[in-house]
């Protein structure tokens, strides 16, 4: 990890052009001030990718499969967000969204680059050349973004879906996944909290945005259900003590989203309906995706795929 | 004296014919105070008495300058899909999130003008409002991540560092939190070009076809030549610029000859030489007219530019009324309660 | 948090304008989007925001943003300007809420702390060398 230092405002390799602030134009208490910078003190991808160098860090071929899926997650949810930069409702919503995306693909880095020990591939070698099918994100992450409701509905499921899961992965018997995380998880918290003000605001503002909101809720609700389906490899984890079986975050998701879609007058059956909306088959988990990830590959990878082996 | 809310800024109005005494005696003391300030160097802040045209002209270059901000997300925006590295990737979204950033502190400074940002954007969608002209040149190729980051943010560093300092007090704040924050943005764009320079051969064709094409439109970033710049003298009185177009080109140009031997490339540019009289680096004829074009709408990425902010402005409309909508309606309930 | 809210007159940063200025670009009213077929909508309100850098010190200026309500402002605060660790805790207050002292009778309002050099230590120039004093 890296030590926390402050960066000094220095804008070096301009000659003689100094900021030189001066007189009344200056901050004057020069103690309290609003743009005091520095990088902050956390897990990094780097610091991963350096313990996994020195050999500090080497994931079971279990691992390096669940780690896979959980950065699958991240970087296709991370890919479609960054999307939304420069077209957002309004600039300040340029902003969360990007923080939003900024997140997930530093957890996306930070997962990639752990599983790939296992393989000895960088966490580019599994983002840029591996093809569809060796791709392990659910089906949620990979839907469009849709309007801004349909982002927000998904950001919603994802976030309340991906708190259950970082939660209990703190006690992750894999050192790793459970600092990544820890990390991870208080981002999450707080896109939560991003995805429900967005809800109660759709929910109970215009007519329109009421519309709208349900209609995404409608829209996404068949990829609920992937994400709580268990199999083999998280049966073999949770019984290791390093991953969870997701089934058993189901019953928080529902009551915490729950309150949230009680809380916005969005009644699950009677609004939503959703106890009537049939669940996709899936299958992201086994590599078998939706129509939508192929384009979004291709987008992706074209650039580091036209010129392999080069670096960037 | 009783406190007063924040208010528009009394400047002169149009017609100045019909001031009262009280209030021409106003307007001298106005002026006398601004006329001292700007002398001693100092700040003028918002509700401080101010020549209109003073006011008008910060608000046009605040403005401008926010809108350059927004429409210059697009170019790089367009990239961070495709960035060829998840660390890239990142980079490049954390710095066009900065220049949303950047626009909306500008904005903030712009406000206190007396327009409000609505009225600031309408003005850029419907085409009434200038950005700067560089962002409508097409980003084509990654390396252009690079050359914007170097050569098109370097041009801006230079020309914000001095705006620092600028008489205005919003806009200097403005400027000092953007240049903080923009130290990173040239880094990263020098960074991307050397790593093409030192890859393989078709990397560096593709740095040094991104630095032939961002050269000249970066120099013409600072402007028209002295010669050719009426409000230049006006706004250095005014202690809004500090040093002239042609000065700050200039000392941009020195500073590039030098980074681009580090980067193994070359300015497209043979006649580059410092002036040993002048003391001051020269460089090759630049196309005004071309200049004049692109600001004039006939860029190759005008109209795509304006599109994709009308876009997304209209595209928003239904959520930012929401939001409005359901604050009003949790102000009722609280009032009601 | 008495001593800390910002209020009138310590504050004399910011001037949000409700009231648009006409800037010569053209003579229309605030309700020109007739051109975009959209109807005027109602703006989302100006904040100010307030940082603090970290604990034990004040709350400082950091700039102003549009959100439609308090809780908004707040998120929108955090993302604007806090991205790079500059706070701890943040303030927004409506910009409207906020009064000032008026800047054309600067002289007079401060005017009396002016020459009461007794009010300051170094005033007192007898007690020079004495130690603890």
């Amino acid at each position: 990890m890296t030590s926390e230092h402050t960066t000094d405002f220095a804008i070096e390799g301009h000659g003689d052009i100094s900021v030189g602030v001066s007189g009344a134009g200056a901050s004057g208490d020069g103690s309290a001030s609003a743009t005091r910078i520095t990088p902050g003190n956390a897990l990094r991808p780097e610091d991963i990718a350096l313990e996994v160098r020195r050999g500090t860090a080497k994931p079971s071929g279990d691992v390096a499969e669940y780690a896979l899926r959980l950065g699958d997650d991240a970087l296709i949810l991370a890919q479609r967000l960054g999307h939304w930069i420069s077209r957002a409702p309004e600039l300040e919503e340029d902003i969360a969204l990007g923080n939003i995306a900024l997140d997930q693909l530093g957890h996306a880095r930070s997962f990639l680059t752990y599983a790939g020990a296992h393989w000895d591939k960088s966490e580019d070698d599994l983002a840029y050349f591996r093809r569809e099918p060796e791709f392990r994100s659910a089906h949620l992450f990979e839907q469009p973004n849709g309007d801004f409701a349909v982002t927000i509905a998904r950001q919603f499921i994802v976030s309340y879906y991906q708190f259950e899961l970082y939660k209990r992965l703190l006690d992750s018997t894999d050192a790793t996944i459970a600092a990544i995380s820890a990390k991870a998880l208080k981002e999450v918290d707080y896109h939560r909290d991003h995805s429900a003000q967005w809800v109660l605001r759709l929910a109970g503002g215009t007519e329109e945005s009421r519309r709208r909101i349900i209609r995404g809720f409608k829209l996404l609700w068949p990829y609920v259900e992937e994400l709580f389906e268990d199999d083999e490899l998280t049966a073999r984890l949770a019984e290791a003590g390093a991953g969870v079986q997701p089934s058993t975050l189901r019953e928080d998701f529902d009551r915490l989203t729950g309150e949230v879609l009680a809380e916005a007058g969005l009644d699950a059956v009677n609004d939503l309906g959703l106890d009537r909306i049939p669940q996709s088959l899936g299958g992201g988990r086994r590599g078998k995706h939706s129509e939508h990830l192929g384009y979004l590959l291709a987008e992706m990878q074209v650039l580091a795929r036209e010129h392999p082996g080069a670096s960037w | 004296m009783a406190s007063q809310k924040l208010q528009s800024v009394p400047g002169s109005p149009s017609g100045e014919t019909a001031l009262s005494p009280e209030e021409q005696e106003r307007e001298r003391a106005g002026q006398a105070y601004f006329d001292r300030i700007i002398a001693e160097d100092s700040r003028i802040e918002p509700r401080d008495w101010m020549p209109e045209a003073y006011r008008r002209t910060l608000l046009r270059q605040v403005s401008q300058h926010a809108h350059s901000e927004i429409i210059g997300m697009q170019p790089e925006a367009n990239w961070i899909t495709r960035a060829p590295s998840l660390k890239r990737k990142a980079i490049l979204m954390a710095k066009v999130q900065d220049e949303a950033g950047h626009g909306l502190y500008l904005y903030s400074a712009a406000e206190t003008l007396g327009q409000s940002r609505d009225k600031m954007m309408q003005d850029l969608i419907d085409g009434k409002a200038r950005y700067s002209s560089i962002f409508n040149y097409p980003a084509v190729s990654w390396a252009d991540m690079g050359a914007i980051g170097w050569l098109v943010d370097g041009a801006a560093i230079c020309n914000q560092v001095p705006l620092c300092r600028a008489s205005y007090g919003p806009y200097g704040r403005a400027m000092v939190r953007i240049c903080k924050e923009e130290s990173f943005h040239q880094r990263q764009g020098f960074e991307i070009l050397l790593e093409l320079s030192n890859g393989t051969p078709a990397q560096k064709q593709m740095a040094q076809d991104a630095v032939n094409r961002w050269y000249a439109p970066a120099l013409m970033m600072f402007g028209p030549p002295d010669d050719d710049s009426p409000n230049s003298k006006q706004s250095m009185a005014w202690n809004i610029k500090r040093f002239s177009n042609d000065e700050l080109r200039s000392r941009f140009v020195g500073m590039m000859v030098e980074q681009v031997k580090v980067l193994g490339l070359t300015l497209p540019d043979p006649d580059i030489r410092f002036n040993e009289e002048t003391k001051k680096w020269e460089h090759g004829p630049l196309d005004w007219n071309e200049f004049k074009d692109v600001l004039a709408g006939k860029g190759p990425c005008n109209a795509q530019r304006m599109e994709r902010r009308r876009q997304a402005h209209e595209d928003g409309a239904w959520v930012r009324e929401a939001a409005a909508a359901y604050a009003a309606k949790q102000a009722q309930k609280e009032h009601a309660a | 948090m008495s001593n800390e809210t910002p209020t009138s007159p310590v504050v004399e940063p910011v001037s949000p304008v409700v009231e648009p200025v006409e800037t010569g670009v053209s003579t229309s009213s605030t309700t020109d989007s007739s051109t975009t077929g959209t109807p005027a909508e109602t703006p989302w309100s100006l904040w100010e925001v307030f940082v603090r850098s970290s604990r034990g010190l004040s709350h400082v200026h950091a700039g102003s943003l549009h959100a439609p309500d308090a809780t908004m402002a707040l998120r929108n605060a955090r993302d604007l300007y806090t991205r790079r660790n500059e706070g701890v805790s943040i303030w927004v207050v409506p910009a409207e809420a906020i009064s000032s002292s008026d800047p054309d009778s600067k002289g007079s309002f401060f005017e009396s702390p002016q020459g009461k050099d007794y009010r300051h230590a170094t005033y007192y120039t007898k007690s020079e060398g004495v130690k603890h004093l």
